[in-house]
């Protein structure tokens, strides 16, 4: 029991990290209709940043924080402009290759500054964690755990009740609309891939000291990140967070009972079975385009 | 992708031509393939990139011609060679088994993972390619009583009739030619034109008849095919493989060639790959930074997308492409539309469909009559447009039946519905944007069920496309792409496709929107024309001289109900219909 316990613990702790990323790709699908691929490098980015002035240079972990948080802000302004504001006007395979194009240059470019070896970050707490009967709460998984809620809060608090989060939905949902209400869809599109940059960044950050810091960390979650849309349903953020929880637990249990090598395999399973049998998701896409 | 229109419609002496410098040339390449005395390092280059043009002839289907994308191509390659690779050394089978098992597989794996997915937006796609192309890398590294793990396959024995090294490329560049052969026809085959059609509008494709997701299946099944008769081939050439040479890096890569050379086109294809592999080879010393070479992959793919969208050839090819003049027309237009029901063409039985709780379209009786133009009106909002979305299917209904020609086809798709003798055009047009009027055409005359088109015959199909743009007075502008024609003129090339097809009902969904009164007025003079043939139409429009001037019959909708239906000026001057259009005193 104790032993079940403890993977829940865990799984729960990764499936925020995927919930987080998650999140960052339903918030640019809604705003721009395209999935950026390169979500998961956004994370990879912020982990190395972290490496560079935490580990190489020793700055304090919170400035070293800040400053990554502040380059994932940069990166996400030029991402908008270098990748996706460009392709504006064409159709979404061209915005998809380009994202796709993105993410090779992330993911590569680093791996040609840093070489391949994986990295190692340290939490942020110096205690390891605590013993709660029988079942070890790892500290790094408890920021983790809160760190998600609170964001989960301060989401759907901006979202909802501020005038900048109504201008952002209201962009989402219907550009030409929103334009003609004196809301400056280009700024709204820029603001939502600095935030997503932001999200994709502390996910990094976050989970860094837990998987190592790694060149393939990117694309592995953005799989991962990206299954979970798909079990909630593809641009529900509810339903990004709570596939995400759910994808982080089905994996610990896979690995723990399955198999440890074909881990990363259980998140396509669970893909292909959402695809086949229930393709819009927990709480359902928006679908079907007007004739 | 834009791509570039691959038109068709040369005359056959030019495309014998074309074939015949084609066969020439292939076999001065496989002539010299065989007999020059290249050194090993040549060889191997040369051999690399024969194996891989056949993977990216696969994008140039999968992306280029069909508009769906294929992360998973070194998936598919990899699939070819460790079935070659396995199967000769381990499973002691011949190759020719191994590289046919080999495609089977690819084939079976490519068709099942489009079919998991293609129904849902290309997103999906992505994703799922790249899921299975890493799991599929995993398995090839962790499963090591099967695949030999991160060893690889060794002493992969070539096929003994071509057992050497040079007879082996030959072999390869021969292998080449046809499947680019084969690659460049298809194009204007009807798959190759249902391609391009589901890649321009998938809406308007199946409209037009055409099966959108067995298309795209087959499509993706076609890349995959072709990935692992490339990978096959690699096998035997380099008689070695490993799983990092079938990572997502690999596929990353062939996207790139495909990208880099032209999506639309073999050529392209061929220009694409042999650049990635030469440049490579001469900046060497690039390759001594792990990364730095994807990183460039990754920075062109970003490039090429933004500032050449069609690719190296696609960007050449401008310079030779020279319109061709219009085939002349031939007979005119003419018109069967099957009559084998009873006195009402469409009958529709308590249609409705319903949003969440918004009933647009509740409850609507209609009863088109046969050989009639029947006229659905309504103040905005009021339904029409759904109705004919729920009738030519593109909506399911939410309850209530729609029968055509006396057949139920409530339950039918889009594209079945047509095959069934439904025609229609657009609100806002919906042209296949980079073909030619006459392509466009030649799609609707392609309908399934097209009685008048005998056999499927190419001159068959261009003829009846010809009348029909001869009708709607478009003919002479035949081989022009559509995006070149004024608003009004795409309109009646969308018009043109419908009729094409000899439906047995016609659903005119706003013609007029957005016509100068010179162009309604002989939009309706074609109107007559069309109705003299006798064919059935159901036409929405805002325009009331043009609806109370065409149509006999007038159904009004308001808020999704039905409030008035029978003889046009009965209609118009029904009290219901007047408060609704100006509001009640």
């Amino acid at each position: 029991m104790d032993f079940v316990l403890q993977l829940l613990f865990q799984g729960v702790g990764i499936g925020a990290v995927y919930a987080l990323v998650a999140l960052g790709f339903v918030l640019i699908f809604r705003a721009t209709n395209v999935v950026n691929f390169a979500q998961g490098e956004f994370s990879m980015v912020a982990a190395y940043l972290m490496v560079v002035f935490a580990v190489d240079l020793g700055w304090p972990y919170w400035l070293s924080f800040l400053i990554a948080l502040g380059g994932m802000a940069v990166l996400g302004a030029v991402f908008n402009l270098g990748v996706y504001y460009p392709l504006r006007h064409r159709t979404y395979l061209p915005v998809i290759i380009s994202t796709i194009g993105a993410s090779i240059l992330l993911a590569n470019s680093t791996l040609a500054l840093y070489g391949p070896q994986p990295q190692v970050l340290q939490g942020w707490f110096d205690t390891p964690g605590f013993d709660v009967g029988g079942v070890f709460l790892d500290s790094q998984y408890l920021l983790i755990i809160g760190v998600t809620i609170a964001l989960v809060i301060f989401n759907y608090w901006f979202f909802e009740h501020t005038l900048l989060g109504k201008k952002l939905q209201a962009t989402s949902q219907d550009k030409e609309m929103a334009s003609l209400l004196g809301i400056s869809v280009s700024t709204m599109i820029m603001i939502t891939f600095v935030y997503s940059a932001l999200l994709g960044g502390l996910a990094g950050i976050l989970v860094a000291p837990i998987l190592f810091v790694s060149i393939q960390m990117g694309g592995t979650i953005a799989l991962k990140a990206f299954a979970a849309t798909i079990i909630g349903g593809f641009g529900d953020v509810a339903g990004a967070i709570i596939g995400g929880l759910a994808l982080g637990i089905i994996e610990t249990f896979g690995a723990a009972y399955v198999s440890v090598p074909y881990k990363d395999g259980f998140a396509f399973l669970v893909l292909v079975a959402f695809l086949v049998f229930r393709p819009q998701g927990i709480f359902g896409e928006r679908v079907a385009e007007k004739a | 992708m834009s791509a570039q229109s691959t038109s068709s419609a040369a005359p056959a002496r030019g495309n014998a031509l074309a074939l015949a410098a084609y066969v020439a040339l292939a076999l001065v390449a496989i002539f010299l393939a065989a007999t020059l005395k290249f050194d090993g390092y040549i060889l191997n280059i040369l051999m690399q990139a024969a194996t891989y043009t056949l993977a990216v002839f696969g994008l140039s289907v999968v992306l280029g011609l069909c508009g769906q994308i294929n992360l998973a191509q070194a998936a598919f390659f990899g699939i070819g060679a460790y079935a070659v690779g396995l199967g000769t050394t381990d499973a002691h089978m011949p190759f020719w088994l191994c590289l046919g098992l080999g495609m089977l597989v690819s084939l079976i794996a490519g068709a099942a993972l489009g079919a998991s997915t293609l129904r849902l937006g290309g997103h999906y796609l992505a994703m799922v390619t790249i899921s299975f192309q890493q799991i599929l890398t995993l398995v090839m590294i962790n499963a090591i009583s099967f695949t030999h793990g991160p060893d690889g396959v060794r002493d992969i024995p070539r096929p003994q009739l071509f057992s050497g090294q040079q007879s082996y490329l030959a072999f390869c560049v021969a292998v080449l030619a046809v499947v680019g052969y084969l690659v460049w026809r298809l194009a204007d085959t009807r798959l190759g034109r249902a391609m391009r059609a589901v890649r321009d509008n998938e809406l308007a494709a199946g409209v037009a008849g055409i099966d959108v997701y067995r298309t795209k299946v087959t499509a993706f099944a076609l890349c995959a095919l072709l990935g692992g008769l490339g990978g096959g081939l690699f096998a035997g050439g380099f008689a070695y493989v490993s799983p990092d040479q079938f990572s997502f890096a690999e596929s990353v890569v062939f996207l790139t060639m495909s990208l880099l050379g032209g999506v639309a086109s073999p050529i392209g294809s061929a220009i694409g790959t042999g650049l990635l592999i030469l440049i490579p080879e001469w900046l060497r010393f690039l390759k001594s930074v792990p990364g730095l070479y994807l990183a460039i992959y990754g920075l062109a793919v970003i490039l090429i997308v933004a500032f050449m969208p069609d690719g190296i050839w696609g960007f050449v090819s401008k310079f030779f492409d020279r319109e061709r003049p219009a085939p002349a027309p031939g007979a005119p237009l003419t018109l069967a539309p099957d009559d084998s029901g009873g006195a009402n063409v469409l009958v529709t039985d308590k249609l409705s469909k319903h949003f969440g709780g918004l009933k647009a379209v509740d409850e609507v009786d209609i009863a088109v009559a046969r050989g009639k133009v029947h006229a659905l009106i309504g103040p905005n909002g009021s339904g029409k447009t759904t109705t004919l979305n729920v009738l030519s299917g593109l909506y399911s209904a939410t309850s209530g039946s729609v029968s055509l020609d006396g057949r139920d086809i409530t339950r039918l798709p889009a594209h079945k519905r047509t095959e069934a003798g439904l025609g229609r055009t657009f609100q806002n047009i919906r042209l296949f944007r980079t073909m030619t009027a006459l392509e466009n055409v030649v799609i609707g005359a392609e309908r399934p069920g097209n009685k008048l088109i005998e056999g499927s015959s190419r001159a068959a199909l261009e003829a009846r496309a010809m009348a029909a743009l001869d009708f709607v007075g478009l003919a002479s502008r035949a081989n022009e792409l559509v995006t070149a024609f004024s608003y009004g003129h795409q309109r009646l090339i969308e018009i043109a496709r419908a009729l094409a097809a000899n439906p047995t009902l016609l659903l005119l969904d706003e013609p007029a929107a957005g016509l100068n009164s010179t162009e309604k007025q002989s939009l309706h003079n074609l109107l007559e024309r069309i109705a003299a043939f006798g064919l059935t139409i159901l036409i929405i429009d805002h325009d009331m001289t043009l609806v109370s001037n065409a149509a006999s019959h007038i159904t009004v909708l308001n808020f999704g109900r039905r409030i008035a239906d029978g003889e046009s000026m009965a209609v118009l001057r029904h009290p219901d219909v007047v408060t609704a259009y100006l509001g009640a005193e």
